[in-house]
C-alpha cells in the first residue's frame, strides 16, 4: 500500500463510519424486535471490531447486551489453491452457543460474497443456528454467489480492479474508508 | 588388432622398478618389450606418437569383483577386464566370492579358461582361503595353486578365527601364496552401515567402528610375526590401522597392504545423502582417515593401490542405505582420482606409479610392473594432462555405482597394451 | 500473510527439522494451535483438503503416528489412505522404489512414510512428485514428534527461548531424540543428554549438547524433561543388564523431579514403560504433558498437511 496518497479517495470518514454504525444497530433492532435471541459473530480480522461496535450501539438503544464472537474462515475459503495456506490465522473465537440463535455475520467489505460462503459453512459447523443475516459496513458489488446483505451500511460502485480499503481504530489506529485507483505498475 | 612391431614414441617413460623416468621410446616385438631407450630406428615397426604421454607398465589391481561366475548380471570377466583395460590396468586379480566361490580347483580353471577368452587386462584368480569362504576349514589351496590362483583371501568376510587363519598363513606358505585378509571384526561391525562417528551419529545410521579394522589388523600382524609367514591386508581404511602397518613393517614383519582410491580421497560426509553409492565395506571414514591414508601412500607403509572395483546394478544401489549392498567400481577412475594425490603433492608421479605397477606386482609376486627388456609387453600410455568427467553410462564395466560420477579428474589413459596386444585406443594414437 | 516466511512451501517437502528455521517452526506451531479448537467441537471437521489425498505409507508398525497422520487427514477432509507395506523389499521382491513410484502414479498429494531405514523419505523425495512427510525413518528422523514436542512445550511456557532441556534414555536409537536435539537447537536451548554410555552415539562432538549417565544431574534445573522409549531388546543386544538395573539409575520418579524446576515438564513419544523409565506417580501427574502430546500431534499433522498439500499453484 505504498501508493495509497496518489490516487486513494476517500469515502467514509470517520464521522461517516460511527453514523453508519448507528443506522446499522437501529436497523437491527428494528428487524429483530427480540433482541435477546441476537448474538454478532465478526468476519476476522475487521469485522470483529465492527461487531463490537454494533453491540455497544444496540445497548445505546434498547440496553441490551448482544454478545459478540470471532469467526475465522481461513480453512473453508474455496481459493486455498490460488493463493496457498495462510498461517497467520487468528482462532475463532465464539464463547456462547450458537444453537437456535440469529447469528448476525458482521464484515467489512461485501464483494463476492465468497467469504460469507465460508463464513456460513463455518457457522454451520459450529451449530444449528435459528437464522443467519449479514451485515457489511460497505457493499461494492461484483457478487460471484447468489448472496445479498441484510444490512448495508453504504453502497459504492466500484470498478473490479479497485481496491477498498477500511481502516479501523482497533486494527489500524484510525477509521477512514479509501478506494484506491488501480495500481499501473 | 595385434602387431608383431611396435614402437611408441616420445613418451615421458616412468618405469619404477628400473628407476626410469625420461623421454625416450619403448620398442615391442613379438608380444615383448625389446627395447627402452631414446630416439629408437621405427625399423619397420607401426609408430604410436606418445608425445605428451606418461609411458609405464601396465598397472596392476590386487584387488576387483568380476562376479563371474553367478552374478554376470553386474560384471563378466570380459566388461571387467575391458573396464580395467580402459583404466590402463594390464593385470587384474579377481577375488573368490562368486557363485561358486572360487575354493577349488575347477572354479579357478573356469576362470581362467574365460579370461583367455576375454579382451582386455590379464585375469588373475585369487581363491578362498576357507572353504564357501565359511571361515571353518581351509580351502583346497594345493590344489588351486596348481590351477592358477596368485593369492588367497576370503575377501568381504573376514577369517574370525585366529587359529584358522594361522592355519591359512602356514599352509599358504608351502605354496608361496599370500593370504589376503579383509580386516573386520565381524562381531564389533555387526549391523553396521557407514563409519561409526559423527556423521552416523547425526543421521542415526548404524556404524562400524575404525577398531574394528584395526584389531584384525593387528592380529593378523602379530600372527604373521610369530610364524613368519605373509600376510596381505585388503583395502585399509582407518588411521589407526595404517599406523599399525607402519610398525609391523618396522618391526620386520611380512605384511604388506592396499588402500583404496575412496578411501584416500572421500570421508564419511559424503553419506549425507544417504546415497549408496558412497556405501562400501569398509565405509567411507573421517577426515584424519582419509588424511593418514595418505601419509601411509607417501611414507611407504601402504604398498599399493587396489580398486576394490565392485560393480553392481542401479536398483540394488537404490535400495535402502542399510540393505544396498556394499562396494563401487574403480577400475576405470583409479588414475584419475589418485593423480589428486600428486596434484595435492602427497606424492611423485614415479612413486604414484610404483603404486599402480611394481609395488602390487611385488606383494603377490606377479609378473610385470616393470619395462624391463625381455619382459610380456604389458604397459599403458596416459596423458596426465587431460581434464574428463566421469560419466557412468560411459564405463566399459557394467557397474555404473562409483562415488565419483559428475567428479572432474585429470589425467587419463589413452593406451593399454596387453601382450604386446593393443587392448585400448581410444582416440587412436 | 504475505509476510509469512511458510506461506511458499510448494515444492517442499517435511523431511527432517533441518528443513525449517525457527520461524517455520513457530508458524507451524501457531497454525496447530488454530486447529486444536477444531478437535474441541462436536463435528471435527474442515473442509480445508477436500479431493485431496494423503497417502500413509507405513514399512513398519506405528498404531499413533498413523492413527494420528490419518485423523489429521480426515479432520480437514482428505481422503486418507493407509498402505501398510513389508519392510524388507526382498522379500516383498519389490524394490523401495518402486512401491513409492507406483503410488506416486495415482497422484496422491501427499504421501507420509515410516519407514525402519534412515534416508528413505529423502529418497522417495526425488521421485514421488508430491510433498513428502517423513513420519519417521530408522533412527534418523521423526520431525512431526519434535514439532508437535515444540508446541507442547510453547503451550506451558509461552516461548523456545534458552530453556534447559534434559534428553533421557536410548538417544542412540532415537530419532526423536535427534530431532529434538535439531528443533531445541533453533531456539538455543541448553541440551543434556542422559543414559547408559551404551546407548549414546560414540561420535557427539558436533551435536552441541551436554552428557552425563548421571540423571539427578541431567535433570537439575531443568525446564523440561523429554523421556524416551527403552526397548527390551537392548538387552539381548547387550547394551544394558537387566531392566531392574536400567530403571535402578535412568527412571524418572518423583525424588529425581524434586532437582528439576518447580514448573518444569515431563515429555514422552510413548508408548510409555511404567515403572522402567518413568514411574507412574510422575507419568500422571502434574508435570506430565504426554496426553496433551497425543492432542497436540493431530493438530501439528493437520498443520503439516494444509502447510505441503494447501500450496498454491
Amino acid at each position: 500500500m505504498k501508493n495509497d496518497g496518489a490516487s486513494a479517495k476517500v469515502v467514509l470518514s470517520a464521522p461517516d463510519i460511527g453514523r453508519t454504525l448507528a443506522r446499522l444497530a437501529h436497523e437491527i433492532t428494528e428487524k429483530n424486535p427480540d433482541c435477546s435471541n441476537l448474538v454478532l459473530v465478526g468476519i476476522i480480522t475487521r469485522g470483529v471490531p465492527l461487531a463490537a461496535r454494533l453491540s455497544e450501539k444496540i445497548k445505546e438503544i434498547n440496553g441490551i447486551e448482544i454478545p459478540v464472537g470471532a469467526l475465522d474462515v481461513t480453512f473453508y475459503r474455496d481459493d486455498l489453491a490460488r493463493k496457498g495456506p495462510n498461517l497467520n490465522a487468528s482462532p475463532t473465537n465464539i464463547t456462547f452457543d450458537i444453537t437456535g440463535k440469529t447469528v448476525i455475520l458482521v464484515d467489512d467489505v461485501l464483494f463476492t460474497g465468497r467469504s460469507i460462503r465460508a463464513a456460513i459453512d463455518a457457522i454451520m459447523d459450529l451449530g444449528r443456528p435459528g437464522k443467519i443475516q449479514l451485515a457489511a459496513l460497505l457493499d461494492r458489488g461484483h457478487r460471484e454467489l447468489p448472496i445479498r446483505a441484510d444490512y448495508i451500511g453504504k453502497n459504492i460502485p466500484t470498478s473490479r480492479d479497485e481496491r477498498v480499503m477500511v481502516k479501523l481504530r482497533e486494527v489500524d489506529g484510525e477509521d477512514a474508508v479509501f478506494v484506491t485507483g488501480a495500481e499501473n505498475g | 588388432m595385434s602387431c608383431e612391431k611396435i614402437l611408441i614414441k616420445g613418451g615421458r617413460v616412468i618405469d619404477p622398478a628400473q628407476g626410469i623416468d625420461g623421454l625416450m621410446d619403448v620398442m615391442i616385438e613379438n608380444g615383448k618389450i625389446t627395447k627402452v631407450a631414446k630416439g629408437l630406428d621405427s625399423d619397420g615397426a607401426k609408430i604410436i606418437n606418445a608425445k605428451g604421454l606418461v609411458v609405464s607398465p601396465g598397472f596392476i589391481d590386487l584387488h576387483v569383483h568380476l562376479r563371474e561366475p553367478g552374478y554376470e548380471y553386474k560384471e563378466t570377466i570380459q566388461t571387467g577386464a575391458m573396464a580395467g583395460a580402459a583404466g590402463g590396468f594390464t593385470a587384474v586379480c579377481c577375488m573368490a566370492n562368486t557363485q561358486p566361490v572360487n575354493d577349488n580347483g575347477s572354479i579357478t580353471r573356469h576362470i581362467l579358461e574365460r579370461a583367455s577368452l576375454a579382451k582386455g587386462a590379464r585375469v588373475y584368480p585369487i581363491g578362498a582361503a576357507t572353504k564357501g569362504l565359511a571361515g571353518k576349514e581351509l580351502a583346497e589351496i594345493g590344489e588351486m595353486k596348481q590351477a592358477g590362483v596368485v593369492a588367497l583371501s576370503d575377501d568381504g568376510r573376514c577369517i574370525m578365527d585366529a587359529r584358522l587363519f594361522q592355519n591359512a598363513i602356514r599352509y599358504a606358505y608351502m605354496f608361496d601364496l599370500t593370504v589376503v585378509e579383509h580386516c573386520e571384526d565381524e562381531m564389533l561391525a555387526k549391523d553396521g552401515v557407514i563409519n561409526e562417528g559423527e556423521v552416523s551419529a547425526r543421521l542415526g545410521i548404524k556404524g562400524i567402528p575404525a577398531p574394528a579394522e584395526t584389531v584384525i589388523a593387528r592380529r593378523d600382524a602379530d600372527i604373521a610375526g610369530y610364524t613368519g609367514c605373509k600376510v596381505h591386508l585388503a583395502h585399509i581404511s582407518a588411521k589407526e590401522t595404517v599406523d599399525a602397518v607402519r610398525t609391523a613393517k618396522a618391526n620386520g614383519i611380512k605384511v604388506t597392504c592396499e588402500a583404496a582410491p575412496h578411501h584416500f580421497t572421500l570421508t564419511e560426509k559424503m553419506l549425507e545423502g544417504f546415497d549408496a553409492n558412497f556405501k562400501m565395506n569398509p565405509p567411507l571414514r573421517a577426515k584424519e582417515d582419509v588424511d593418514a591414508v595418505r601419509a601411509g601412500l607417501a611414507d611407504g607403509t601402504i604398498d599399493c593401490i587396489a580398486t576394490d572395483h565392485a560393480p553392481h546394478l542401479q536398483w540394488e544401489k537404490e535400495l535402502e542405505i542399510d540393505r544396498a549392498p556394499n562396494g563401487v567400481v574403480g577400475l576405470e577412475t583409479a588414475l584419475g582420482v589418485s593423480m589428486k594425490l600428486v596434484e595435492d603433492g602427497v606424492l611423485g608421479l614415479p612413486a604414484l606409479i610404483a603404486l599402480f605397477t611394481s609395488r602390487p606386482a611385488a606383494a603377490f609376486g606377479l609378473p610385470g610392473g616393470s619395462l624391463r627388456v625381455g619382459s610380456p609387453a604389458d604397459l599403458t600410455a596416459f596423458d596426465p594432462e587431460k581434464k574428463w568427467t566421469v560419466n557412468p553410462s560411459a564405463f566399459f564395466s557394467k557397474g555404473r555405482n562409483t562415488p565419483f560420477a559428475g567428479m572432474e579428474l585429470k589425467g587419463k589413459t589413452l593406451l593399454t597394451i596387453v601382450g604386446g596386444e593393443i587392448v585400448y585406443n581410444p582416440e587412436t594414437l | 500473510m504475505v509476510d509469512s516466511p511458510l506461506v511458499n512451501f510448494k515444492g517442499r517437502h517435511l523431511l527432517g527439522i533441518d528443513d525449517l528455521s525457527a520461524d517455520e517452526i513457530i508458524g507451524l506451531v501457531n497454525t496447530a494451535n488454530r486447529f486444536v479448537e477444531v478437535s474441541e467441537r462436536e463435528i471435527k471437521k474442515l473442509p480445508t483438503l477436500r479431493g485431496k489425498t494423503v497417502v500413509n505409507l507405513f514399512f513398519e508398525p506405528s498404531t499413533r503416528t498413523r492413527t494420528s497422520f490419518e485423523i489429521a487427514g480426515k479432520r480437514l477432509s482428505a481422503d486418507v489412505i493407509n498402505i501398510s507395506a513389508q519392510s524388507s523389499s526382498v522379500v516383498k521382491g519389490e524394490t523401495f522404489k518402486d512401491t513409492v513410484l507406483n503410488l506416486a502414479s495415482m497422484r496422491p498429494d501427499a504421501l507420509v512414510i515410516r519407514h525402519p531405514s534412515p534416508g528413505t523419505p529423502l529418497y522417495a523425495s526425488k521421485f514421488a512428485g508430491c510433498p513428502v512427510i517423513n513420519g519417521g525413518d530408522g533412527a534418523h528422523a521423526h520431525p512431526t514428534q519434535a514439532l508437535l514436542d515444540m508446541m507442547t512445550i510453547m503451550e506451558r511456557r509461552k516461548s523456545l527461548k534458552n530453556l534447559n532441556v534434559a534428553i533421557i534414555g536410548d538417544v542412540l536409537h532415537s530419532r526423536v531424540a535427534r530431532s529434538n536435539i535439531s528443533a531445541f537447537k533453533r531456539f538455543d536451548a541448553n541440551i543434556t543428554v542422559c543414559g547408559p554410555k551404551t546407548l549414546m552415539p560414540a561420535h557427539m562432538d558436533n551435536f552441541g549438547v551436554r552428557v552425563t549417565h548421571d540423571i539427578y544431574e541431567a535433570v537439575e534445573g531443568a525446564d523440561v524433561i523429554m523421556m524416551l522409549r527403552i526397548q527390551t531388546e537392548r538387552m539381548a543386544q547387550g547394551l544394558f543388564p537387566s531392566l531392574r538395573e536400567y530403571s535402578s539409575r535412568f527412571c524418572l520418579d518423583s525424588k529425581v523431579m524434586k532437582k528439576a524446576k518447580p514448573d518444569a515438564i515431563v515429555t514422552h513419544p510413548g508408548p510409555i514403560n511404567r515403572g522402567i523409565e518413568i514411574s507412574s506417580e510422575v507419568a500422571d501427574g502434574k508435570y506430565s504433558v504426554i496426553l496433551d502430546q497425543v492432542t497436540h500431534g493431530v493438530a501439528m499433522r493437520m498443520a503439516v498437511l494444509y502447510l505441503l498439500c494447501g500450496g498454491a499453484d
